[in-house]
C-alpha cells in the first residue's frame, strides 16, 4: 500500500507521522509539499499534526483553503483514504471534508498528557486494528482540540457509527461533545483524529498502542 | 544574544534631516551628555568612544556603541571572572563565544545547548517575553547547524500571595509553550519555584539543545572579501526601539510603561526559518551565520566582521522593513524577531534565495565584506556610521568592579526548632508551593512531539534518544538553589552545578557539559558584585572537579526592583550522555520487595537543616549555613551510581536534593505506585530532612546487596524495602499513596483557581 504525507509550512509532527508509516509499514511515505504540482497515486494520503500558518485565523482555517486541498478532496470523492491527526482533523473540518469544528480546549490551555481511548467503532479502515469497545493508551498534544458539532449533525454522526474513537471515562481533556476523539465522514474512507497515534508505536514511547491504527491501514 | 538594553529616550527620536543638507556623517541629534547617559554609557566610556574615532560619533554611532558596549553583550563587569570557568574537555568542540556550546557525543554527532534569560521582558509582558525567550535560544541552537530536539525553562516567580505572581505564572508558562509547541521542540524537562526575592523581578532561563553532524557546524566568523551579507527570515519593525526601552539598570515604578518594547514572538516564521537553514546549509552555501538577537543588526555584523578579522558594510535600503520611515538609528537597534544574517558564498545565491522563496521568508542582500576593518552602514546614499569593527567589539570597556566577600550566616540553632512530626512535614512539604507537582505546568508542554522522548518532565532529568542511533540517548537537567546561594554563595555556585551532574547521573548518563545562566542583581553594587565572584568560583571548582565544562552561557545582571535584588541565581543546565539507553534511571520504585540503598550519605543519612526546604518551606525561616559539597566524595558516589545503573543492578533511582530524603522517597513511591517501609533513626528530622549533599536513593533486589556492599567504595546503607501502598518513614505514621498524591497534586491546580480539566 502507498502512502503519501502532505506537508503546509508549519506543520510540525511530519517526521513522527513519516517515521511511523516506515516503520510500520517498511516503505517509507512520499513526502509532498503543498505546492508540489502532483500528488503521487496512493492509496493513503496522511496530514499530520501542528500549527499549518501557524494557527492563524483559526486552526486549519489557512491550509484548508489552500489548493492541495481541493486535490485531496477529489481524491477522497475517488475513495482514497485520507487520514488527519491533530491539526490534519483540524484541517480536514475547515475543509468541510469532516463534519463538526474544534473549538478551543475547555480548560483555554494547551494540553499534553496520555488520555485513554475507546474504540468506538472497529468497523472502519482506521480501526480495524482494533476490537470495538477495547480501550487503549493515546497521547494528546493540542490546544484546540475541543469537538463541537450541533445538535442534528451530531446525531447524524452518532447514528451512521462515525465515531471511531471516543476519550475514555474520564480522561476527556478538552470538554469534546460526547467524548469525540476522531471521526469518519458518512463514507468512511476520511478520518480526522486529535491524539496522536503515531507517538506510541514502540515499547520505548512507553507502548505501543497506536501502532494498529497504521498496521490496519498499511496491511490492506 | 538577548537582554538589557539601555534605555533611549523617547523625546530623541532620529528624524530625517533635510535631504540637501551637506554632511557625511549626520549628527542632526545632538549628542549632549544627558543623551550619552540614557544611552547607557558611563562619562569615561563617552571618552573612550572619542578617543577611539577622533570626533564626536552620530547619533546612529551613538546607538551602536550602546548596543555593543552594553553589559548583555560585552559581559563588561563579568568578563575578568567568567575567564577562570574551565570551557575545554576532551569532548568540547566549541566553548563559549559562538552562539552556543558544542560537544561530541561520538558517532560523528555533536549535541549544541545553551541556556538565555529573558528575564525583564518576562516581567513586563509574560506571554510574548517568555516566548521570545524560548525563539531566542532555539535560534541560538539552529543557527549552528542543528536541528534542535530538547527544551527547559527554569523560571522562578515571586511569592504565590504576591498580586502578580498568577497573572505571571498563567503567561510565562503559556507563552513557553505557545512558542515551543508551534516550533515543534519536546519541553523536557526544567524548574518552577517561588520566592518573595522575585516579586518584581521573576526569572525565564530558557535552555534548548539540538543534533547535528560535528564536522558541519556553523560558526558566526566571516571569511573572504567582497562577499554577500544576507539578510534572512522575517521583516525589521520598530519593536526593542524608539518608544521606551527597558532599562539595563534595576526596574522603577515606571514598569507599565515599557510593555510596548517587548518583541513579539511568531512560531511559525521561525520554524520556516528553521527548515530553510537547514535546506539552505545543506546546500554548502553558507560560509557564515549569525542570529539577530540584543540590537539585531548590529550585534550580528559586527560579530560577524570583528571575529573574521573583515570589515562589514551595510546598505539599510536594502533591509526588509514592516514599517515605512525607519530611520537607520531604529533599523541597527531593531529587536525584531525570527531574523539572520548570513555571508554566502556568491555562486550559490541564486540557489539559497530559491530555498527562502520557498518558505516564503525575506531575503535580501543587504552588504558585503570588505578588507578594511571598518563597520559602514549606508542609508539613502549616505554614510550613517563608520567605526573601527574590531574595537566595537574587542575594545568594550572591561571592570574589575570592587566586591566583598559575602558574610556567611550562623550556623542554624537547632533547638530553637519547634517539635515537628515527620509526616506532617513531609505532607506539608508536598503540598507546598515549592515541592508540589509541576503537573499544571509541564502538561502546557509538548513533551512528546519528534517520537524520542523516554523520560519526560516530573523526574531527574529529562532524557531523549538520539534519533537514528540504536542505542544513544541524551539527558538533560537544569538545576540551582538560590537560597543555598544568598547564604553562601560559593557553596552555592558548586551545589548548583553538583545537583545537576547528580540529576544526569541519576538518570544513568556520563555528564558531559554544562551551561551557565548567571542572573544576579546590580553588580555596581560591592555586595552583588561579591555574590558573582564566589559563585563563579564555586562553579569554576565543581565543574573542574567533575570534568564538567561551561560551554556556553549568559550573564543576566540588574534583576532588581526598587534597590532590591533577588536572590542570586546561577542556573545551571547540563547534557549526559546515555551510551546505552536500555540502562536508564528512574525514579518510581519498580518493584516490591526491593532493598531501598542510600548511597553517599553520612553515618546519620541526614545531618544539615540550614537553609532546608523543611525550614523554609514549613517554617518560614531563612536561617543556618548552605550545606558543604564534598567535590570528590560526590564524584566517588556518582561514578559508584552510574556502575550500579549501567550494570542493571539498580531498579530505581532517585537524586537526594532539596526535601531530603522524606521527599525524595516520596516522589519514587508516587512515580511508582507503591510504598516503602523504612527504618526508623534517632534523630528523625534530621535524617529525613537534611539536606547533605551527595546522595542517591538506590533499589535493588535483595538477593544482589552482598555483592554490592562488598564492591562499593563509597558509604552505602541499608534504609528499608519497597512495597505496599503507603510510606512509611521509620516510627511516623504511614501515609497512604493517596494522601501522597492528594497532597502533591492539589497546590498547582487549586492555586491557580482551576476548575475546569
Amino acid at each position: 500500500m502507498k502512502s503519501a504525507v502532505v506537508v503546509f509550512p508549519g506543520l510540525n509532527r511530519e517526521r513522527d507521522m513519516i517515521a511511523a508509516l516506515t516503520r510500520i509499514g517498511g516503505v517509507p511515505p512520499a513526502v509532498v509539499w503543498h505546492k508540489d504540482a502532483e500528488l503521487p497515486d496512493v492509496d493513503l494520503i496522511v496530514i499530520p499534526g501542528g500549527f499549518s500558518y501557524g494557527d492563524y485565523l483559526r486552526a486549519g482555517a489557512i491550509a484548508a483553503r489552500s489548493p492541495m486541498m481541493d486535490v485531496i478532496r477529489a481524491r477522497a470523492e475517488k475513495g482514497v483514504t485520507v487520514l488527519g491527526v491533530c491539526n490534519g482533523f483540524q484541517i480536514l473540518t475547515e475543509a468541510g471534508l469532516l463534519p463538526g469544528v474544534l473549538m478551543r480546549n475547555g480548560s483555554l490551555r494547551f494540553v499534553c498528557r496520555k488520555v485513554r481511548l475507546e474504540i468506538a467503532n472497529a468497523n472502519t479502515p482506521f480501526s480495524r486494528g482494533y476490537q470495538g469497545g477495547q480501550v487503549i493508551d493515546c497521547p494528546v498534544a493540542h490546544h484546540d482540540g475541543n469537538f463541537f458539532a450541533e445538535a442534528e449533525t451530531l446525531r447524524a454522526i452518532e447514528d451512521n457509527g462515525q465515531v471511531v474513537f471516543r476519550y475514555a471515562e474520564g480522561t476527556n481533556p478538552n470538554g469534546s461533545v460526547n467524548d469525540i476523539a476522531g471521526i469518519t465522514n458518512r463514507r468512511g474512507n476520511v478520518m480526522g483524529m486529535m491524539p496522536h497515534p503515531e507517538n506510541l508505536i514502540e515499547p520505548e514511547h512507553g507502548g505501543t498502542d497506536g501502532r494498529a491504527i497504521f498496521a490496519g491501514l498499511l496491511a490492506g | 544574544m538577548r537582554g538589557q538594553r539601555p534605555p533611549i529616550p523617547t523625546a530623541a527620536r532620529y528624524v530625517p534631516s533635510d535631504p540637501t543638507a551637506d554632511m557625511t556623517l549626520r549628527t542632526d541629534i545632538a549628542i549632549t551628555p544627558e543623551l550619552v547617559a540614557d544611552h547607557g554609557l558611563k562619562p569615561d566610556e563617552y571618552q573612550k568612544i572619542l578617543d577611539l574615532i577622533g570626533r564626536e560619533p552620530s547619533f546612529t554611532e551613538l546607538g551602536i556603541f550602546s548596543a555593543m558596549w552594553n553589559e548583555h553583550c560585552s559581559y563588561k563587569s563579568s568578563k575578568k571572572w567568567l575567564r577562570t570557568l574551565p570551557t575545554k574537555g576532551p569532548r568540547v568542540i566549541q566553548g563559549p563565544g559562538e552562539n552556543a556550546g558544542v560537544v561530541n557525543i561520538g558517532d560523528g554527532q555533536a549535541v549544541i545547548f545553551k541556556m538565555e534569560s529573558h528575564n525583564h521582558p518576562s516581567f513586563i509582558e509574560p506571554y510574548q517575553g517568555a516566548a521570545t525567550g524560548v525563539g531566542g535560544i532555539l535560534r541560538d541552537v539552529f543557527t549552528m547547524g542543528a536541528r534542535p530536539i530538547a527544551a527547559m525553562n527554569a523560571l522562578r516567580f515571586g511569592a504565590p500571595d504576591h498580586e502578580k505572581t498568577k497573572h505571571l505564572v498563567s503567561g510565562v508558562v503559556a507563552g513557553v509553550g505557545g512558542y515551543g509547541n508551534a516550533f515543534g521542540v519536546p519541553t523536557v524537562g526544567g524548574e518552577v519555584q517561588f520566592d518573595a526575592r522575585y516579586n518584581g523581578n521573576i526569572l525565564v532561563n530558557a535552555f534548548a539543545a539540538g543534533l547535528a553532524d560535528a564536522d558541519k557546524i556553523f560558526l558566526s566568523e566571516a571569511k573572504g572579501v567582497g562577499l554577500p551579507v544576507v539578510y534572512l527570515g522575517a521583516k525589521t519593525g520598530r519593536d526593542g526601539v524608539g518608544g521606551a526601552t527597558m532599562a539595563s539598570a534595576e526596574f522603577g515604578a515606571d514598569i507599565e510603561e515599557k510593555r510596548p518594547t517587548v518583541q513579539v514572538g511568531d512560531p511559525f516564521t521561525e520554524k520556516r526559518l528553521l527548515e530553510a537553514c537547514l535546506e539552505l546549509m545543506a546546500t554548502g552555501a553558507v560560509i557564515a551565520i549569525q542570529d539577530m538577537g540584543a540590537a539585531g543588526l548590529t550585534c550580528s555584523a559586527v560579530e560577524m566582521g570583528a571575529k573574521g578579522g573583515l570589515g562589514i558594510e551595510l546598505n539599510l535600503d536594502a533591509v526588509p522593513v514592516r514599517e515605512a520611515r525607519m530611520t537607520p538609528y531604529e533599523m541597527m537597534l531593531s529587536e525584531s524577531q525570527e531574523r539572520m544574517l548570513m555571508v554566502l558564498h556568491p555562486e550559490k545565491e541564486a540557489e539559497a534565495r530559491a530555498v527562502f522563496e520557498k518558505w516564503e521568508l525575506d531575503f535580501a542582500t543587504v552588504g558585503k565584506t570588505t578588507d578594511d576593518l571598518r563597520f559602514r552602514v549606508l542609508f539613502q546614499g549616505e554614510e550613517v556610521a563608520n567605526l573601527p569593527i574590531k574595537e566595537l567589539g574587542d575594545e568594550a570597556p572591561e571592570y574589575d568592579r570592587p566586591w566583598v566577600a559575602p558574610e556567611a550566616p550562623a550556623p542554624l540553632d537547632e533547638t530553637t526548632l519547634p517539635a515537628l512530626d515527620v509526616a506532617e512535614s513531609l505532607l506539608a512539604l508536598l503540598g507546598s508551593a515549592n515541592h508540589s507537582s509541576r503537573r499544571w505546568v509541564y502538561e502546557q508542554y509538548d513533551t512528546l512531539i519528534q517520537g524520542n522522548s523516554l523520560v519526560t518532565p516530573g523526574s531527574d532529568a529529562g532524557i531523549v534518544r538520539v534519533d537514528g542511533h540504536p542505542t544513544k540517548a541524551l539527558a538533560f537537567s537544569s538545576d540551582v538553589n538560590p537560597r543555598y546561594c544568598e547564604a553562601d554563595p560559593f557553596e552555592g555556585g558548586k551545589q548548583a552545578v553538583a545537583e545537576c551532574w547528580r540529576n544526569l547521573v541519576a538518570s544513568g548518563a556520563e555528564p558531559l557539559a554544562a551551561t551557565d545562566n548567571l542572573n544576579f542583581g546590580n553588580p555596581e553594587r560591592p555586595e552583588i558584585m561579591g555574590q558573582i565572584v564566589h559563585a563563579i568560583k564555586g562553579i569554576g571548582e565543581a565543574c573542574a572537579s567533575l570534568d564538567f565544562p561551561i560551554v556556553s552561557g549568559n550573564v543576566s545582571l540588574y534583576n532588581e526592583t526598587n534597590g532590591r535584588g533577588i536572590l542570586p541565581t546561577p542556573t545551571i543546565a547540563g547534557v549526559g550522555l546515555i551510551e546505552d539507553r536500555s540502562r536508564i534511571g528512574r525514579i518510581g520504585f519498580a518493584d516490591a520487595g526491593q532493598t531501598i540503598l542510600l548511597v553517599g550519605a553520612p553515618d546519620g543519612w541526614g545531618t544539615h537543616l540550614g537553609q532546608s526546604a523543611l525550614l523554609r518551606d514549613c517554617l518560614g525561616r531563612h536561617e543556618g549555613t548552605a550545606p558543604h559539597v564534598d567535590l570528590a566524595a560526590e564524584k566517588a558516589t556518582g561514578q559508584c551510581v552510574l556502575a550500579l545503573i549501567r550494570s542493571g543492578l539498580a531498579t530505581a533511582v532517585h537524586d537526594v536534593s532539596d526535601g531530603g530524603i522524606a521527599l525524595a522517597l516520596a516522589e519514587m513511591a508516587m512515580a511508582g505506585g507503591m510504598g516503602a517501609e523504612i527504618e526508623a533513626r534517632s534523630a528523625p528530622i534530621r535524617a529525613f530532612f537534611g539536606e547533605d549533599q551527595g546522595r542517591y536513593l538506590v533499589t535493588i533486589d535483595p538477593k544482589n546487596l552482598e555483592q554490592i556492599v562488598a564492591e562499593a567504595s563509597v558509604p552505602l546503607a541499608v534504609i528499608g524495602t519497597t512495597g505496599g501502598d503507603a510510606l512509611k518513614l521509620g516510627d511516623a505514621r504511614s501515609i497512604s499513596l493517596d494522601d501522597l498524591k492528594t497532597a502533591y497534586e492539589g497546590w498547582f491546580p487549586a492555586f491557580m483557581g482551576d476548575t475546569l480539566n
